[in-house]
């Protein structure tokens, strides 16, 4: 037998956990050093199985295959295609990321990273997943250590923040695992054995109305995660409240656990239930789009103007969803990445800069170029990837994105809307997007020196690693977006093969 | 197989009891700690056996049936007496009386839950149901000079003679209509479509007995009360081991003796499913007592074990099973939780559970993971046994009600996090000192955390034990 890959990925943080069990609370540095060695590990693995996954081949790849439960027809089964594989990658990244931007952390070391490498556990459980119930089984790991770590390390408002974030997610996952036993018992009556092989349960075909209302519950379930609005009310005061490293890893990779589960889970088993809601998703993607940018306009915080971008640039990803055709679909994995990316870099800046100034209003700084140039110049490119600027990450996804809604030729609400109306509504967003973040750049970081603020140390050190690593990654893959597009495009083309497949039905509008 | 061999576990029991009852007399004041570990070692020993006799079927009279899903609950109630036996040592001590007795009642309860999962007469069964309320009455009581405690007595005393007789009034209807109090041959009679409406009267005295013995709204008044009054010991194994015995008696009665008048009593149970879930875990919420919180947390997971009953499915009685006996490792690691630290502060109030996490990192931490396996979240035990009884429903087409009972369980995530919110993010009162576990408590923690996560992650062994009983039981 191989060596099992993508166990080794998710093994890695569990035996993190167990050594930092052992390791005495007083001895931080120890406790820190073997966690970002455990997440190097997952790191370099994920980069391995990046550049080792065969794209002539497509498909699932790095196999792994155990009964786990065979009365149930539950499987140990994990493996990778193109749209999971950056995800691994993605949240490899961050997470190692995640552990340098809290290095400075003095207070309860021992459980912050205990509960921090859980999480990631967790997520990446999910990405990894071929077996429906280990996919929900991930899922819903990530939650409560989010609760402990936003709780106990986080700042403004946090117990209020962690306890609604909770709440909403547990609420939607169960909503999920409703949708995921009925499609189980369906699949079991339609194959005559009972299995939860993601692979298998793809080819039942079912029922149209089984669709529709099977969907909707996951369009709740992993719509709240995304978020969707108006189901996104957790997510601002999440980001904000949250430390630096679960922000990062919240926004950068747990949002995009719930866009992942639509597509893996949604649009792959219900292809006439996708095509159904997808006009419902297209226009509450537009009010994501246009009112997250407006909302991240008037803030003064400088998280909470992250917090909402992200409300915002989630919503590129839901059209991308919403068009179904393979650029679109391509277009929002790659905006998965990307945005993850980007707004782990974001938190990081942010979540360096509040450690030393105490304060995240953005009226309060200016000129903090002069004393950080650093920090300034990895915001900038982090905040020019925000705004779609070519040679980076972002506009690569974006542009996919609009040119799959726009070339998708369906009327809504019998003429009044189409998708092409739609996308170029969103490609406004764009301008919103550039003028908040543009305004928070200036304000902040450009302007006359503030002899305040000359106390405060530009980056240096470990803290230089989340900010080269992440704007590396942003400019790598932006220079030479092949090098995730034709990957993304062997994971998207059975989906689309799928949809094409699909009988016609008519939107819900 | 001998009819000795047979009945071996409940003999066993019995003169395990007994003995104690006994020896306790002739130990002398202030050194009778050993009959604790005594007891401990005892039930162990019988656990033992009972796993051994698993597979074992028989019929010791038609009253007495021996069967794979009978020793299933024995073992269950066998792990609830020995962990209980163990958080018992150090409380019991300090309240300075009856040692000796208090574990031989222990175990004369377990015999009646055994009595209770084995019947097959209704004469049989109500002895069993005596005898374990009997000695509950007196457990209860045990902390004697205390106020609340004496309110629990009389309390469990008062309603469950009612309770009971309610039941027994129940069985005499049954009997009177069918003429026999066998449930075999009741089952003939019911099967020959013989429902009279004298019957019906009697499944309703029925229902509303059992319902009083789970702890199901509306019949739940009682527990929490009793919970906030018992010594936590006696009240962790209440909770757990008297609720198992009443469903493994109501599996036996309406699933056999009354499994052709299904559709009669049905929908009483979806009415009694969805109180016990909705109410219990609304009125958690408020709670300041852990005692009191974790009393109707138990009623909602009445609720939830009465999901699988409303399935009537194999399905559905094996999810009962699992989520039973994981039920006991959960509620009982809460509970030790509860004792020990009982035992240091004298509280049982939550906000004094205040910075927890600091003061006794496994005490915090098996309490967490015991909240978290009862909310049904992954990868504890609970969510896998949560998720059979959802699918055991939906298989059967109640999805309102799987949403519901979803929702719901996503509430109770709610007033459990107020308490791990209190232990994890709350600072400890200065002054304070670290809590000391005994060792003894230590390895009952350690080993109700392990299976917890254990059966979360592979639940396959359990799995396959608590189905092939269900499959062996009902068809």
């Amino acid at each position: 037998m191989s060596f099992p890959l993508l166990t080794a990925i998710l093994l890695a943080p569990v035996v993190g956990i167990i050594l930092i069990l052992f390791i005495p609370e007083r001895e931080q540095l120890t406790i820190k050093i073997t966690a970002a060695v455990a997440t190097f590990v997952s790191l370099v693995l994920s980069i391995y199985a990046y550049v080792a996954y065969d794209q002539a081949a497509g498909g699932l790849q790095f196999l792994e295959d155990r009964s786990w439960i065979p009365a149930l027809g539950v499987n140990y089964s994990v493996g990778v295609d193109g749209i999971s594989l950056p995800m691994v990658l993605l949240t490899a990244l961050v997470i190692f990321t995640g552990v340098f931007a809290s290095w400075d952390m003095t207070h309860r070391v021992k459980e912050f990273f205990l509960f921090l490498l859980m999480l990631v556990t967790g997520v990446f459980g999910v990405f990894i997943s071929r077996d429906l119930f280990f996919f929900y089984l991930f899922f819903e790991v990530a939650v409560i250590p989010m609760y402990l770590l936003i709780g106990i390390w986080g700042s403004t408002r946090k117990e209020y923040a962690a306890m609604k974030l909770t709440l909403y997610l547990l609420v939607g996952s169960a909503f999920a695992l409703i949708g995921i036993i009925a499609l189980y018992l369906y699949a079991a009556r339609q194959l005559g054995y009972l299995t939860f092989d993601i692979q298998t349960l793809a080819t039942v075909q079912y029922d149209i109305g089984f669709q529709k209302f099977v969907f909707f519950l996951f369009l709740i379930g992993f719509g709240v995660l995304v978020p969707i609005w108006p189901l996104h009310l957790w997510s601002p005061d999440g980001h904000v409240a949250a430390p630096t490293a679960v922000s990062m890893l919240h926004a950068g990779v747990l949002m995009k656990l719930g866009a992942y589960g639509l597509i893996r889970v949604g649009v792959f088993f219900l292809p006439e239930g996708a095509k159904f809601w997808a006009p419902l998703i297209a226009v509450l993607c537009i009010v994501n789009v246009v009112y997250g940018a407006m909302i991240a306009m008037v803030q003064r915080d400088l998280k909470f103007v992250i917090g909402y971008s992200s409300v915002s640039h989630m919503g590129y990803v839901l059209l991308g969803i919403a068009a179904l055709n393979t650029l679109s679909l391509s277009g929002a994995v790659t905006q998965m990445f990307a945005h993850g990316i980007m707004t782990a870099l974001f938190f990081a800046l942010v979540g360096n800069i509040y450690h030393k100034a105490h304060t995240r209003e953005i009226a309060l700084f200016g000129g903090l170029a002069h004393q950080m140039p650093r920090v300034a110049a990895g915001f900038l490119i982090g905040g020019l990837a925000s705004l779609g600027l070519p040679g980076l990450h972002n506009f690569v996804a974006e542009f996919l994105i609009f040119l799959g809604a726009f070339t998708r030729e369906q009327e809504l609400l019998g003429g009044v809307l189409t998708y092409r109306a739609l996308a170029i509504l969103a490609i406004l967003g764009i301008v919103i997007t550039a003028t908040y973040v543009l305004r928070v750049v200036q304000r902040t970081f450009f302007g006359p020196r503030k002899e305040a603020w000359d106390h405060l140390e530009d980056a240096h050190g470990v803290e230089m690693v989340p900010i080269v690593v992440l704007c590396a990654t942003l400019i790598l893959f932006g220079l030479f977006p092949s090098l995730m597009g034709d990957l993304i495009y062997t994971g998207v083309a059975p989906l689309v093969a799928k949809l094409e497949a699909a009988r016609t039905i008519g939107g819900i509008f | 197989m001998a009819v000795w061999e047979l009945l071996s576990v409940e003999l066993l029991t019995a003169s395990l009891g007994l003995g104690l009852l006994v020896l306790g007399l002739l130990v002398p004041r202030g050194q009778k700690r050993g009959l604790g570990y005594l007891a401990t070692l005892g039930l162990l020993g019988i656990a033992a056996l009972a796993f051994t006799l698993r597979e074992a079927k028989g019929v010791v009279w038609e009253g007495y049936i021996i069967d794979p899903l009978g020793t299933y609950f024995k073992l269950l109630f066998l792990f609830a007496a020995v962990l209980t036996c163990v958080s018992s040592f150090e409380y019991i001590g300090r309240l300075g009386h009856g040692e000796g007795e208090y574990y031989a009642l222990i175990i004369i309860s377990t015999l009646g839950m055994m009595i209770l999962a084995s019947a097959g007469e209704l004469i049989t069964l109500y002895l069993g149901l005596e005898l374990m309320t009997i000695s509950f009455c007196i457990l209860a009581t045990y902390r004697r000079g205390d106020m609340k405690s004496a309110e629990a007595g009389i309390k469990y005393i008062i309603l469950g003679a009612l309770s009971s007789a309610i039941l027994l009034y129940g069985l005499s209807l049954l009997y009177g209509s069918t003429g026999s109090t066998f449930i075999k041959d009741i089952s003939l009679v019911v099967n020959s479509g013989g429902v009279t409406p004298l019957m019906v009267v009697g499944i309703i005295f029925l229902l509303g007995g059992f319902a009083f013995k789970m702890a199901a709204v509306p019949f739940h008044m009682w527990a929490p009360d009793v919970y906030e009054g018992a010594p936590t010991p006696v009240t962790a194994f209440l909770s757990v081991a008297s609720k198992a015995a009443a469903f493994a008696a109501f599996l036996r009665v309406f699933f056999v003796a009354l499994g052709d008048s299904h559709s009669l009593w049905a929908e009483v149970i979806v009415a009694l499913t969805v109180l016990s879930v909705v109410v219990g875990n609304l009125v958690a919420i408020p709670q300041k007592n852990m005692k009191r919180l974790l009393a109707y947390s138990s009623i909602s997971q009445a609720g939830y074990l009465l999901l699988g009953i409303v399935a009537f499915s194999t399905l559905g009685i094996g999810a009962i099973l699992y989520h039973s006996m994981l039920y006991v490792f959960a509620n009982m690691g809460a509970f030790m939780v509860a004792t020990v630290f009982y035992n240091a502060d004298k509280s049982d109030e939550i906000q004094d559970y205040a910075g927890l996490a600091r003061r006794s990192p496994l005490l915090a931490a098996v309490m967490l993971f015991s909240l978290l396996s009862l909310a049904g979240i992954p990868p504890l035990a609970g969510f896998v046994s949560k998720f059979y009884l959802f699918m055991a429903v939906i298989d059967q087409g109640y999805i309102w009600l799987a949403i519901l009972a979803v929702l719901m369980s996503m509430v109770s995530v709610y007033y459990y996090l107020q308490v791990v919110k209190v232990m994890y993010l709350g600072d400890p009162p200065p002054g304070r000192p670290v809590i000391e576990v005994p060792l003894g408590v230590q390895i009952a923690l350690a080993c109700s955390l392990a299976t917890l996560f254990l059966f979360g992650i592979y639940p396959t062994p359990l799995t396959n034990y608590a189905f092939s009983s269900a499959a062996a039981f009902f068809h």
